[in-house]
């Protein structure tokens, strides 16, 4: 039995679909959550180094790993819309930016707070640390040129070729922010490496990478879901939705 | 207009100088920004000498990016204004080489003059002859890159409240890897490494953005202008 | 991995402030961002119930 994925591809097909998705999304990052903090607090051993400290990274890693993740998905809908004019994709593309931004400055709060007792100061020029920041910026860019254009479809593609733009430069910033690190060393050092990482710590590390997964997923999808309700008011299905019942 | 594609762009770049020479306030606006925000580093960190040394390369690269971004407005603003930039994009010329010329043009008006003030402020900051000869080379690279980046955000931004904030804020993370060679070429160069590394990156960079920048530049416009 | 106490598990060795100041912040960030979506949504409903200006 072929699935048609295509069917899902308009608005008034996916509204209903999201709704029905979501809850499982957060269902299983809730979940996977719990597991993940119980290893990371209960099995993982402490650090040689680092003591306890070094258990922010259960949420440090997977928020930059998703940060990272999420804009790629975010450029890749936005890139799928402007291609083919499909509005859906765009407003996943939106739908995607805040929580992408979120995860940005969680992973930024918690680079800082593990910096401060491993490393002395409460901010690291380190290249990882640096990109991340960058990366927030253009979250914020992304999110800013939208709420500036009044005119949807524009917004869509203006923010798509800004997102465009923005993937393709990433790994040009990562490398020279890589290259001027390392000629202005001095005494700092790689912050975000975690040496000799016991089983359980990367185990812990992967779930709770999981978790924020599914939680974004499930953002996402309501958020999605909003932005169809708001883009769509006047369309003959969504006014024949329960929720535009008095 | 000349039919040809040199014809068409020379043409382009004509017409904005022109245009520039008429309103000379703003370009001369743009370098007067230069000039009074590097000035405005010692008066914040304090005159030590060895400070200044060290300072320079990185406050006169931020400056200039400042101002290059300033400057952005002028690039369409003008032709959007009057309906002018509508028949550029209707033109049966390739839109990515007037957007070309216009950023070439716009260089002149607005970087080259930076580039040629920069060793002036250089000295200003005391760096030694060497360094100011980078300097003068990281931005005569480095500005045009910063156009042609910028020219995508002005494009973006066509008409929008909010501009100036709105186009830096879109911009500035795209400028950073041109700031991090363009200032490191300078510190290559006094540290005895050699700014040829920082200096061929740039000039890839310029090569990049040349064969890009124009490209998703029209894309932008027509975005911007349906 | 056993801790001592429930007190010993709080202190974290010491590394309380950072480690439960990543936490909390973090578990603050979801939270808030789930109630504004909370509130996004309501508020797009209740725009569904205002009647659509007609248009020619």
């Amino acid at each position: 039995m072929a699935i048609n994925w295509f069917k899902y591809a308009a608005p008034n097909t996916f509204y209903p679909l999201a709704g029905r998705m979501a809850p499982w999304f957060f269902g299983a990052a809730a979940v996977l959550t719990a597991i993940g903090l119980y290893i990371g607090f209960f099995v993982a051993p402490t650090d040689a180094q680092q003591g306890e400290a070094y258990r922010i990274i259960f949420i440090h890693v997977p928020a930059a790993w998703m940060s990272m993740f999420v804009y790629v998905v975010m450029a890749f809908w936005a890139a799928i819309g402007l291609a083919f004019n499909t509005r859906l994709s765009s407003m996943m593309a939106t739908a995607l930016a805040p929580t992408g931004a979120l995860m940005t400055f969680i992973a930024l709060w918690t680079g800082a707070l593990w910096g401060k007792p491993t490393w002395g100061t409460w901010w690291v020029w380190d290249a990882r640390l640096t990109s991340e920041l960058i990366l927030l910026f253009l979250y914020i860019g992304f999110i800013a040129l939208q709420a500036a254009i009044d005119e949807p479809r524009r917004a869509d593609r203006a923010g798509a070729v800004l997102a465009l733009v923005g993937v393709v430069n990433v790994p040009i910033i990562y490398f020279s922010v890589q290259w001027w690190n390392t000629l202005h060393q001095g005494a700092s050092v790689n912050l975000t490496k975690s040496p000799n990482m016991a089983a359980t710590m990367l185990w812990g590390m992967l779930i709770m990478a999981l978790a924020f997964w599914m939680y974004a997923i499930g953002a996402a999808l309501i958020r999605v879901r909003a932005i169809i309700l708001e883009r769509e008011r006047a369309v003959d299905w969504v006014r024949e939705l329960p929720e535009a019942a008095r | 207009m000349n039919g040809s594609i040199g014809g068409a762009f020379a043409c382009v770049v004509q017409r904005d100088l022109l245009l520039a020479l008429r309103r000379r306030a703003d370009a001369l606006n743009t370098l007067a920004f230069f000039i009074i925000v590097v000035s405005l580093f010692p008066l914040g960190v304090g005159a030590e000498p060895a400070l200044l040394r060290a300072i320079a390369p990185g406050v006169v690269w931020v400056a200039a990016l400042l101002a290059s971004m300033l400057a952005l407005q002028r690039l369409f603003a003008g032709d959007h204004a009057d309906g002018t930039l509508e028949q550029i994009v209707l033109a049966p010329q390739p839109l990515g080489l007037i957007v070309g010329a216009k950023v070439a043009a716009h260089w002149l008006v607005s970087g080259l003059p930076l580039v040629i003030v920069a060793p002036l402020l250089g000295l200003q900051f005391g760096l030694p002859a060497e360094s100011l000869g980078v300097l003068m080379l990281s931005l005569a690279i480095g500005t045009p890159t910063l156009g042609l980046i910028g020219a995508i955000g002005a494009a973006l931004t066509l008409g929008l409240r909010g501009g100036g904030v709105l186009v830096s804020l879109l911009v500035l993370p795209l400028y950073i890897p041109v700031l991090i060679f363009g200032a490191g070429a300078v510190e290559a160069g006094a540290s005895g490494v050699g700014a040829g590394a920082h200096l061929s990156l740039l000039g890839a960079f310029l090569v990049a953005a040349l064969f890009f920048a124009p490209w998703a530049t029209s894309i932008a416009l027509r975005i911007s202008l349906e | 991995m056993s801790w001592g106490s429930v007190s010993a598990f709080f202190a974290m060795g010491g590394y309380a402030t950072y480690v439960w100041g990543s936490y909390a912040v973090t578990a603050v960030v979801i939270v808030v961002e789930i109630a504004l979506l909370a509130l996004r949504s309501r508020a797009a409903r209740r725009e569904l119930r205002q009647p659509v200006a007609l248009r020619d």
